[in-house]
């Protein structure tokens, strides 16, 4: 299904001949329909806190990716920007006598302009070059910005941030925006509009010539388009998404503080970006998702929740470079080929074992850590709901041996998988 | 007069520092075309395993060995990480390295936990090496200063006078021809970033006695180390030497002398606003150069970026 | 007479000591099918990029139309109407085929930086790309990644984009380089085809197109051109038997 919304630019010119657009139309309807009836479905005031989350993250990361997968252009400090126009927001939201003649759905749009602003004026200089230099521009700019807050206090609010009141706003048809479930349908509609403006800005000249400048910048300028006034358009609009969802992010937390600036900010969503994709469209919209997801899941269980991130970071920019929405996509041909039955026993033969031996590895790593740097005397953990004693041999041994017969069933198993991989790619054949 | 000459010596062992990354990380870039982000991560790693071998072996053993097993470690992901990456292109290079950065920032918490390690320098330079004006300098800044420019002629012998060096240099330039000409050029690709590691290891090992040893050390150099190369131009190793020296004296003489932008900017002929309290740029006009010196080579490389792209002695980009 | 459609005059160009153009004076009118040739090395491909303004040249100017193109950068002379192709096939190699002729065909079409129109709209835009893919026979690659093309296709697209514009002067660096001999045939149809009526300035190494093909020959030797004028002329002319042709029936011997 969703192979529709693809930065890859053939097939919806196909269906441009094939007189066409309902294909194209499909995914956005399921994800309307899907926002809209979520909170029916997770209606506990946490549900809706983390799904504002995710889709405040949605926005941030399609933002970035208008930068990096789009652009080619790797920023280490966009959290800036996102910042910039959340503090804002912040300061709109306190400015009483403009914010009480101002419905609150607006206040993104704000935010936007602000983040917006702030890209222009770096946009001017940064996007001189693509690669290791805008790099290093942006990573130097997001800490020069980031060390401003607490310098520059009356904009930043110094240690504390800046915090207000989003109920002062104008009522929006009578909404006042203090229940946690208006806040959703704000924050829904939001990233909803952003996501179908980001897709349709990839599909305009600007955002065509911004894939051409990526791949080969040298060309773009015989073809009349200077790459870097191309790099500068998709720096100022991605600066706009970013300020936008820094504005969802006050309307939602009532509080700014230095941590949206920081470079940990723009490191989470570079992350975020590059797990789910930057190939595909809907790549970071996957990344964004999956990872609040199992952020919260897994900063509950372990201390040792972004020493994972990191390995699975590492892991996927040297082994699957495409992320989620690429290992997904790898997928279409064997299915196009009607052959994507003939990998389901090989996989489970595989991935089963892999994951087991993949958890008793984390058992080693949390044990060790236990180990390490419990309280002394306290010997006592519990892992995977069994509680023992850290200090003794046999929690060891069990740990170990499941990691080894886990991760050795995978590797004899591996090659048919691989055979497999083949042969599903490969048209004709058996079945 | 005496405490400008305090701190020249307190700025050069800042500089020196600095160079002893900013050169590493310039080769490295200048013979792959990749910045290694996790440049200062090894660093960080030098300080650490320094300080664990000191604990048994004592200061100069863990000099000796600590920077060797960080230049190995540095090889390490040359060989099986960076050389696979290298094949999607430049920017999924910087992302691993960017990515490698956490995940040493991460390894280190395992293993030493959040806080401070006590990390100590050698007792026999526990001594002040002379005063001037009543401030002491003591001897381990000496010390740092010697063994960092007796590194860098070294350095500069290797790569200028030796055999080595030449093929290196070569490497460097025309990595085709001297591959042709039947040299493994891969290996010496590995054995430079194992080189320029290990040189930020010995920087870890002399620089966590007094900077500290802690998981953040490399996040606060690193990012300075990345806009000192920015400063003066990608590439350039004289460049390096020049950018660091600057950035290390202006953040300590900025740090030491309490100026008022209040001042500065009376100085220039503004005068200041008679509301200042209620005025926009309170702010602003209540800076003082100690509280902005952190930010100072940000301000540069700014300021540098927008009059001189490329850098202060960088080639211009065609 | 009118105003040539380029004119150099004293173009030289040194990288470091070496000076590989030595003073090049040069006149090409409107319409005029110009054919740049020499031996290896002669400067041909660097001649190029001095008047595309790929590389600044040491001095002497360039005159697209009568207007002089010092200081301008490449994108702004392509804007100006001029447009070229590679020796070394310069494409987007990850883009489809038919994005490929697209992007050639933005700016031509007046669409510039603009983010309110939608690509794939714009009749113009796909029938445009659709016709320039037909006419270099890649219609069936249509969707294809550019970089999966065989090497001969990717020359074929790479004239491609560079007429797609249609801009009015064309130069073609090697355009048949690498090309069977049916293919040579077909690409130099092409040229001849989309050509009318413009300019064009081409490099190429098969005799064969030089004289199906071009009005006038240059040779250039050394960076310096020691003949110009109708290809029977420069067939005759002694100082090309010597330099040139005399070089190359060494070799064959
Ligand atoms: N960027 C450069 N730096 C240094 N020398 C260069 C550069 N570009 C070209 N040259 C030199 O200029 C000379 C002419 O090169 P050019 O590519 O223009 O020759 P050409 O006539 O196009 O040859 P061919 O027929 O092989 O394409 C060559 O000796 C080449 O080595
Ligand atoms: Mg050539």
């Amino acid at each position: 299904m969703s192979d529709q919304i693809t930065t890859d630019p053939s097939k919806p010119a196909q269906r441009m001949r094939a007189g066409s657009m309902t294909l194209t139309l499909g995914p956005w309807i399921v994800a309307a329909i899907l926002l809209a009836a979520l909170p029916f479905i997770f209606t506990s005031n946490s549900g809706l806190t983390i799904m504002n989350q995710m889709w405040i993250t949605v926005v941030f990361a399609l933002a970035y990716n208008m930068l990096l997968g789009q652009g080619g252009m790797l920023s280490f400090g966009h959290a800036v920007y996102a910042g910039v126009g959340g503090f804002a927001c912040m300061h709109i939201m306190n400015a009483s006598d403009f914010f009480a003649s101002m419905p609150l759905p607006l206040l993104p749009i704000f935010g936007g302009l602000f983040g917006m602003g702030l890209a222009l004026i770096v946009g001017a200089f940064s996007t001189r070059s693509a690669g290791t230099v805008f790099a290093m521009i942006s990573l130097g700019v997001g800490e020069l910005i980031a060390a401003c807050s607490v310098i520059i206090v009356a904009f930043f609010g110094g240690e504390e941030g800046i915090s207000g009141d989003r109920g002062e706003a104008l009522p929006f048809f009578g909404l006042n925006f203090w229940s946690q479930i208006e806040v959703y349908y704000l924050t829904a509609f939001w990233v909803f509009i952003s996501a179908v403006l980001m897709y349709l800005w990839s599909r305009t000249p600007v955002g065509r010539m911004a894939n051409a400048v990526r791949d080969n910048p040298e060309r773009a300028e015989f073809l009349g388009y200077s790459s870097r006034w191309v790099r500068f358009y998709s720096f100022v609009a991605s600066g706009f998404f970013a300020g936008v969802a820094g504005g969802l992010f006050a309307i939602n937390y009532e509080i700014l503080t230095e941590e949206n600036l920081n470079a940990a900010s723009s490191g989470v969503i570079l992350l975020v970006t590059f797990l789910g994709g930057v190939g595909f469209f809907f790549g970071p919209i996957l990344g964004a998702i999956v990872f609040t997801l199992v952020q919260t899941v897994l900063s509950l269980e372990t201390e040792l929740w972004a020493f994972y991130a990191g390995s699975l970071f590492v892991a996927t920019v040297m082994f699957f470079p495409g992320g989620l929405a690429g290992l997904i996509m790898m997928h279409v041909p064997p299915l196009r080929l009607g052959k994507l039955g003939v990998l389901t026993v090989p996989y489970i033969k595989t991935l089963i074992p892999a994951a087991i031996g993949i958890l008793g590895l984390c058992s080693l790593v949390e044990m060790t850590f236990h180990y390490r740097h419990a309280a002394t005397g306290d010997h006592e953990m519990t892992l995977f709901w069994t509680t023992f004693d850290s200090h003794t041999i046999l929690p060891w041994i069990i740990a170990g041996a499941v990691t080894l017969i886990g991760l050795g069933i995978a590797r004899t198993t591996a090659p048919a998988l691989k055979e497999a991989w083949n042969e599903a790619n490969t048209a004709g054949g058996k079945r | 007069m005496e405490l400008i000459l305090v701190n020249l010596i307190d700025g050069l062992v800042t500089g020196l520092l600095l160079f002893m990354l900013s050169a590493g990380l310039t080769l490295i870039f200048s013979m792959m075309g990749v910045l290694n982000f996790a440049h200062a991560s090894f660093y960080m790693l030098g300080a650490y395993f320094g300080y664990q071998i000191s604990l048994a072996l004592g200061f100069w053993v863990a000099l000796l060995v600590a920077p060797v097993i960080v230049g190995i470690a540095g090889a390490g992901v040359e060989r099986y990480g960076l050389r696979r990456v290298h094949q999607y292109g430049h920017v999924p290079e910087l992302i691993f390295t960017f990515g490698l950065a956490l995940l040493i920032e991460e390894l280190v918490q395992f293993i030493w936990g959040k806080n401070q390690m006590p990390f100590n320098g050698p007792e026999v330079l526990n001594f002040t090496a002379f005063a001037i004006a009543g401030n002491s300098i003591p001897a381990y800044k000496i010390f740092m200063i010697f063994i960092s420019i007796s590194i860098f002629m070294g350095l500069l012998y290797i790569l200028t006078k030796t055999r080595v060096g030449m093929i290196i240099q070569a490497a460097l330039s025309y990595p085709r021809t001297v591959e042709a000409l039947g040299h493994n050029v891969p290996l010496i690709f590995m054995g430079v970033f194992g080189v320029g590691t290990a040189l930020a290891g010995v920087a870890g090992v002399i620089a966590g006695p007094v900077l500290g040893t802690f998981p953040g050390m490399a996040f606060v150099l690193g990012s300075i180390v990345f806009v000192t190369i920015v400063i003066g131009g990608l590439g350039s190793l004289w460049g390096a030497l020049v950018a660091s020296l600057l950035i290390g004296w202006i953040t300590t003489f900025a740090k030491s002398y309490n100026v008022e932008m209040e001042a500065v900017l009376n100085g220039i002929g503004i005068a200041t606003p008679d509301d200042l309290s209620e005025n926009l740029f309170r702010d602003f006009w209540a800076l003082t150069s100690p509280q902005i010196a952190d930010i100072l080579p940000y301000i540069l490389m700014v300021l540098i970026l927008i009059f001189r792209p490329q850098g202060l002695f960088g080639k211009r980009q065609s | 007479m009118s105003t040539p459609a380029l004119e150099l005059t004293g173009l030289t160009k040194s990288f470091g000591k070496a000076e590989i153009i030595r003073g090049i004076d040069l006149s090409i009118g409107k319409a005029e099918r110009h054919a740049i040739i020499g031996p290896n090395g002669a400067g041909k491909s660097t001649l190029f990029n001095l008047i595309t303004a790929r590389f600044a040249p040491t001095s002497g100017t360039v005159k697209l139309h009568g207007e002089d193109l010092t200081g301008l950068q490449p994108f702004q002379i392509n804007r100006k109407g001029l447009s070229r192709s590679f020796q070394i096939t310069n494409i987007f190699p990850k883009m489809t085929v038919f994005e490929n002729v697209r992007c050639a065909l933005l700016w031509a079409q007046g669409y510039k930086y603009s983010f309110w129109n939608l690509v794939e709209r714009s009749r113009r835009l796909t029938e445009g790309a659709d016709a320039i893919l037909d006419q270099i026979n890649l219609l069936p690659r249509h969707d294809l990644p550019a970089g999966m093309l065989s090497y001969a296709e990717q020359r074929a697209l790479e004239i491609g984009i560079t007429i797609a514009g249609g801009a009015d002067v064309i130069m073609l660096d090697e355009p048949t380089a690498g090309m069977s001999h049916s293919e040579t045939d077909y690409i130099t149809d092409l040229i001849l085809k989309v050509t009318e009526g413009k300019t064009l300035i081409m490099v190429e190494h098969d005799m064969g197109v030089v004289f199906g093909l071009a009005d006038r020959i240059s040779v250039l030797v050394y960076g310096e051109i020691i003949a110009t004028g109708k290809p029977e002329d420069v067939r005759g002319d002694p100082k090309v038997q010597e330099a040139y042709l005399g070089a190359a029936l060494e070799e064959e011997h």
